[in-house]
């Protein structure tokens, strides 16, 4: 052990010397001899808890996309390293101040969810440590002025109101029950579909967060007596299952309309046959619009991309690229985010000035046969 | 407020039926109170180990497909192994956790803080379940019991609700009757047990005066585990319903049922039998009026403020404390 510290550390002050020397130069032509190589990407976001699915959906995601660099990059290789933070806001924290005093890291994945972006990325933004999220779509989030904020698909002021028109014009639905989670999320989500559904909420319930609440008697006997044809839910899958299951066995008849925290497979397993017909929306693709994507994943994970695993990929190609061009330093990688513009597996990647996507589509699903399939893109 | 009225039965009853999942585990609580004056925290994975068993048992005999008279049949095979699989558990607890220290005679502190590390140890192993079988290899042979052990195991029995007859302007189905008749007529077991038979003699003398009790020749070990088994039996029961009402289970299912059931407990007078069963139907039914009248995010502070409001007034719960004295 010793004398492995004995060799490892002047290698670690040879390899931070390096990438420092990297940033004060700036040049982007020299790197490619001096680069530092070893560099991590960061993934933020739960792997356990209650909504770990859709933390390990993205970091299969982002391991995919470093997998495939070393295996072209063989000698220079990137690492990415897991934060664990339980999709947890309070945990969020101490672990964002454990990830800056990494220097090895350039970027982060993440946070995955909005409670804990809102938690974790200041202290990210005073360190310089730049974030793509893969999930987080809370709007408020990119209107803090943080540098280095970048999330990689449409936020919920574009989702909520297509769920809202997905509502309205598709499912012709008059009077809406609008619930939610009073997550950072869930609690802003609902609150743009109530607005732009105006005078069609016929009423409304709020739940505690994921894992808090097994029993919903109450809500669903609010939702049966306010007449309402469709329960829109704001909210992660935990909660959306049990709510779906306790409507159905408490006698609501009316479609269930979630948002993309409720897009996973754990969802339909919880819920059963009370998941079937229920409408999930999502500004992500359907994973059969990048087959390339859909192959390569399928065979690293024996199993399909689920939700974000394709956002992911995108999100850690754009640190991957950076890493390749040299630009390891803060700034060069912010300006590198910034102006950076290529065709990922979800769409043209490119960021406009407060960190979101310059393109941005809504799609919803429907549960048939106990699967999540594409419905249509809400246009 | 019009929302309560309007859909008064309706709230009443669901309150009720989700109730008596808190009273039967409230039951656990106040048993092993009763006779050893510990809080035995760790009874909340007691309920969750007998609905995963449950879960198991159904799904290796094939319920998923089951109709008719078959659903029945399953679910009494549900509420078999549940209720053995938690008495187990309830009793290799008390064997671990418990007895060592009460041998060596250890301030009530050290139980409970072995009670905590007992609650976490069973909740933690539950959730990595799957990595002994990784060891071994034989985790993809077993996934339907032991994959992705983090997220919730959905109940595989599927029982069609169907609506049976009125109570008012409530059309009470199938599901509120099975989990209301059940635990009543867990609740009149128990409670006939403790007061009638001789096996319940010996718990209540022991928590009236365990040295009396020991003289008189009681054993006061046998009767410290028939605690740990009835209560981790009516867990069980407790879990079946939970599982039919909620359809999933998961490793931390436990611990928010745990603290309601806690609650329920203290509310009735921890240590008595008819108390907890009180605590609970009241916890149960007040959370929905709660919800209704103030909305769904205030449900645990209805809960709370009501067990602070009763405690002011009455300080050893509803109906009084010991298991012993109360009905001696």
């Amino acid at each position: 052990m010793r004398s492995v510290f004995k060799i490892g550390a002047p290698l670690v002050a040879a390899a931070l010397a390096l990438s420092a020397c990297g940033g004060t130069t700036n040049d982007a032509g020299s790197t490619s001899g001096g680069k530092a190589c070893d560099l991590k990407i960061g993934f933020f976001g739960a792997l356990t808890g209650d909504a770990a699915n859709l933390g390990i959906n993205i970091k299969n995601g982002a391991e995919l996309a470093v997998s495939q660099y070393n295996e072209k990059n063989a000698d220079c290789k990137v690492t990415l390293t897991s934060f664990d933070s339980q999709g947890d806001p309070a945990i969020a924290p101490g672990l964002a101040q454990k990830a800056v005093t990494d220097k090895k890291l350039v970027g982060i994945v993440g946070p995955a969810f909005s409670g804990e972006s809102k938690a974790a990325d200041p202290i990210f933004e005073q360190a310089g440590l730049n974030t793509i999220s893969a999930s987080a779509t809370n709007p408020a989030l990119s209107e803090n002025g943080w540098k280095t904020f970048h999330r990689i698909l449409g936020n919920d002021a574009t989702q909520g109101p297509a769920a809202a028109k997905y509502i309205k014009d598709t499912l012709k639905a008059t009077k809406v029950f609008v619930s939610d989670d009073t997550s950072e999320y869930g609690k802003g989500l609902a609150d743009i579909v109530k607005k732009d559904l105006g005078s069609a909420v016929a009423g409304s319930d709020e739940t505690a967060a994921d894992g808090k609440q097994d029993d919903f008697s109450a809500t669903v006997t609010k939702a049966k007596s306010s007449g309402a044809t469709v329960f829109f839910y704001g909210g992660y899958y935990s909660n959306a299952s049990k709510l779906a299951k306790q409507l159905k066995d408490g006698g609501f008849t009316g479609t269930f309309v979630a948002a993309d925290g409720v897009k996973d497979d754990g969802f339909i397993k919880g819920a059963g046959a009370a998941a079937e017909g229920a409408i999930v929306t999502c500004p992500c693709l359907p994973p059969d619009k990048a087959p390339e994507f859909q192959a390569a994943y399928k065979k690293a994970y024996n199993s399909d991309p689920a939700t974000y695993s394709a956002e992911a990929y995108d999100a850690a190609n754009v640190f991957l690229a950076g890493i390749k061009a040299g630009k390891t330093t803060s700034a060069d990688m912010t300006a590198f985010i910034g102006s950076y513009s290529a065709q990922g597996v979800t769409k043209n990647v490119k960021f406009d000035a407060k960190g979101e996507p310059a393109e941005v589509s809504v799609w919803a699903y429907k549960v048939t046969g106990g699967k999540i399939v594409p419905d249509q893109e809400i246009k | 407020m019009d929302l309560l009225l309007n859909n008064f039965w309706e709230l009443t009853i669901t309150g009720l039926a989700y109730g008596a999942i808190y009273a039967l585990i409230a039951l656990g609580y106040t048993l092993v109170y009763g006779v050893l004056r510990l809080i035995n925290f760790a009874h909340s994975e007691v309920f969750m180990y007998g609905g995963f068993a449950a879960v198991w048992v159904l799904t290796a005999i094939g319920a998923t497909k089951a109709t008719g008279l078959g659903t029945a049949g399953f679910l009494v095979v549900a509420f078999a192994t549940a209720m053995a699989m938690s008495a187990l558990v309830a009793l290799v607890l008390e064997f671990v956790a418990y007895r060592p220290l009460r041998k060596r005679n250890s301030p009530p502190l050290i139980a409970l803080i072995s009670a905590i590390g007992a609650s976490y140890t069973l909740s933690e192993a539950m959730g990595l379940r799957d990595k002994p079988f990784k060891w071994f290899g034989k985790d993809q042979d077993l996934v339907r019991y032991v994959g992705r052990p983090r997220e919730a195991s959905p109940f595989p029995l599927n029982i069609e609700v169907k609506r049976l007859f009125y109570v008012f302007d409530y059309h009470v189905s199938n599901i509120d009757l099975i989990v209301l008749g059940a635990a009543i007529i867990m609740m009149i077991g128990l409670d006939q047990f403790v007061s009638r038979s001789r096996l319940g003699r010996g718990i209540r003398a022991v928590a009236q005066d365990p040295e009396s009790a020991a003289l008189m020749g009681v054993n006061r070990d046998r009767v410290i585990r028939l605690t740990f088994v009835l209560g981790g039996a009516m867990a069980g029961a407790a879990a079946v319903m939970y599982l039919l009402k909620v359809g999933q289970i998961r490793y931390n299912s436990g611990f928010i049922l745990g603290v309601k059931a806690f609650t329920a407990a203290v509310l009735g007078g921890i240590g008595n039998l008819r108390g907890a069963l009180l605590g609970g139907f009241i916890l149960g039914v007040a959370e929905n009026y709660g919800q209704a009248v103030f909305g769904g995010e205030w449900k645990d502070v209805v809960a709370f403020t009501l067990l602070v409001v009763i405690l002011l007034f009455r300080p050893t719960g509803l109906l009084g404390e010991s298991l012993g004295k109360a009905r001696a």
